[in-house]
């Protein structure tokens, strides 16, 4: 059999295996689906509430709305994607499979190219449903807006929170107990630093610098510009070529930073322990 | 006939971080990145008064092909540590361990193609039914779905489950039937070995015999080589042509289950295999407790 068709039928394992997870969690996933829509929501009633409490006086409460709505949105779709493949332990821990799955012959790209590869798709469809949602709410007009440039811009800034999701995955390995709730000290880091509800201008001036290596802030620039402005898909090249850039240090770093925990893990005995 | 495993002076400690990097620049570097002058140095005596269990203390084991080899020990001997090296599971920390020729810590990917294995615990994604959980462990194999389907269906059934239990969630399952389950998810890769890491414990009598009965299948029919750590004596004596005895990380004894049976003395009755077990690993816990 074949190296690529081996490798390709793993990839799928991991793919089809999340599929049935969310199948079989269904009602979970709709909880989870109507918490983000409130979320989103109460975010983004903050430009309208902006527009009120600014007496209408120099408040777009339109503009602050799409602006919000943006931000909103790339978040949850980058966050899903980080918190999905930060799971590639985590929930095999909580299930109890991890020792099946890495003592089964696959290198480990694989693994992570299968788990990627299903975050994708998920974290796209489900930020599509709440941009659906949102626009019906808000009557938002996306007329103007370059949907395409927006899903590039998306899929370009997937790269990079691949990577350090990748990275992030191996707290839950080198710590069974609280490993996974030590990555939301990550998510919430490049939430503080990256714009996502505001201008980064209006940070103190260390945090602008660290808003310079954090990849969501590039991809929050470029989907405002593509959805705000409906700038063609290539003058966001600006925009892209930092966040694949990112991406292209991030997950080789990401594989080999996993790489060594998984080496520790197996040396000190800490993959059988539960969490 | 060739060995399927040897295992050469295999040392593996827990309870302390291994080397670390720097020391590696001047005491060179083993396959598992631990120095190996650290298992020649430290006893087992040595390392507990300083937090470290010592988990297998040198041990060396050939296990040829086509042997049910049997390893029997009390809890913490090392039995599940010996197992888990072998699955590439844990890192030796001295010693080189050897499956159908492929060293665990520089080929591990070769040695994962050939074994398989089935834990006490029956590990699986809950929720999934047992032919969700099946199709995925087959695919990390390598193997194609169609086909797989059609081969869950029919090792569950001769396992003894019925086909419709094969569509529900694993929590719906008894434990025994779980414990099928995993020894059918051990079956698909078509495993050369097979690590069973007590397989039977917890199951009712008629769901241990069938579980038994198909480790004898596998081995006679398939010529599958089948390392066994158990507590049940008859199960080990019945199975297995050779068996090793470890106690505090050490081979204690190592032989077939009648010569084993010849160590102790007869004191009035035919010796059991549990006799044995008891002299050979018993005696250190009656002296501390005499001296305490």
């Amino acid at each position: 059999m074949s190296v690529m068709i081996r490798e390709f039928r793993a990839t799928y394992a991991f793919v089809e295996r999340n599929a049935n997870m969310v199948k079989r969690y269904w009602t979970w996933e709709l909880v989870w689906m109507v918490y983000s829509i409130a979320n989103s929501l109460s975010v983004s009633f903050i430009g309208l509430g902006m527009e009120q409490l600014g007496g209408g006086q120099n408040v777009d409460g339109r503009y602050l709305v799409l602006y919000l709505v943006v931000g909103t949105l790339v978040w949850r779709y980058l966050s899903l994607i980080f918190y999905w493949i930060t799971e590639v332990i985590s929930i095999e821990r909580w299930e109890g499979t991890i020792e099946y799955t890495l003592m089964a012959p696959i290198r480990r790209i694989t693994h992570m190219a299968g788990q990627t590869l299903f975050a994708v798709v998920y974290s796209l469809l489900f930020t599509a449903v709440i941009l659906l949602v949102t626009v019906v709410l808000f009557h938002i007009d996306l007329s103007n807006a370059n949907l395409a440039g927006g899903t590039v811009m998306l899929l370009a800034g997937s790269l990079s929170f691949i990577g350090v999701g990748v990275m992030g995955s191996v707290l839950p390995l080198l710590f069974p107990e609280r490993g996974a709730q030590m990555t939301h000290v990550i998510i919430a880091m490049l939430l503080l630093v990256s714009g996502v509800y505001y201008p980064i201008d209006v940070l103190p001036t260390m945090l602008q610098k660290l808003a310079v290596v954090s990849p969501a802030t590039y991809v929050l620039d470029g989907t405002r510009q593509a959805l705000l402005a409906g700038t063609p898909t290539r003058e966001l090249w600006p925009f892209i070529w930092p966040t694949l850039v990112m991406g292209l240090i991030a997950i080789p770093l990401g594989l080999w930073v996993f790489g060594q925990a998984e080496r520790y893990a197996k040396r000190t005995g800490k993959l059988h322990r539960n969490g | 006939m060739s060995d399927a495993i040897i295992v050469h002076e295999a040392y593996k400690q827990f309870g302390k971080t291994a080397a670390p990097r720097w020391k590696h620049l001047f005491h060179g570097k083993n396959g598992s990145g631990s120095s190996p002058d650290l298992a020649e140095k430290s006893g087992a005596q040595e390392n507990s008064s300083k937090g470290i269990v010592v988990a297998l203390d040198r041990i060396s084991v050939s296990i040829r092909e086509g042997e049910i080899f049997g390893v029997l020990g009390p809890n913490g001997s090392g039995k599940s540590t010996l197992i888990r090296l072998i699955a590439t599971l844990l890192l030796p920390d001295g010693g080189s361990i050897e499956v159908f020729g492929y060293d665990v810590v520089r080929q591990p990917v070769q040695v994962q193609r050939l074994i398989n294995r089935v834990s006490v615990e029956a590990s699986f994604f809950k929720k999934l039914s047992p032919m969700e959980n099946l199709v995925y462990g087959a695919r990390l194999y390598g193997m194609e779905g169609r086909e797989t389907r059609k081969r869950v269906v029919e090792i569950l059934t001769r396992l003894g489950l019925e086909e419709r239990s094969i569509y529900k969630p694993m929590e719906e399952m008894s434990r025994g039937m779980q414990q099928k389950v995993a020894i059918a998810r051990a079956l698909l890769s078509q495993p050369r070995l097979l690590l069973l890491d007590e397989p039977t414990t917890g199951l009712d009598p008629r769901s241990r015999r069938e579980v038994q009965a198909v480790v004898r299948e596998l081995n006679r029919d398939f010529g599958v080589t089948i390392l066994l750590t158990t507590h049940d004596m008859l199960e080990a004596e019945s199975l297995c042509e050779r068996i090793a005895i470890i106690d505090g990380g050490k081979i204690v004894a190592l032989d077939t289950p009648s010569a084993l049976k010849r160590l102790i003395p007869r004191n009035g009755h035919e010796p059991t295999l549990e006799d044995v077990f008891l002299e050979l690993t018993g005696k250190k816990l009656v002296k501390e407790d005499e001296e305490g």
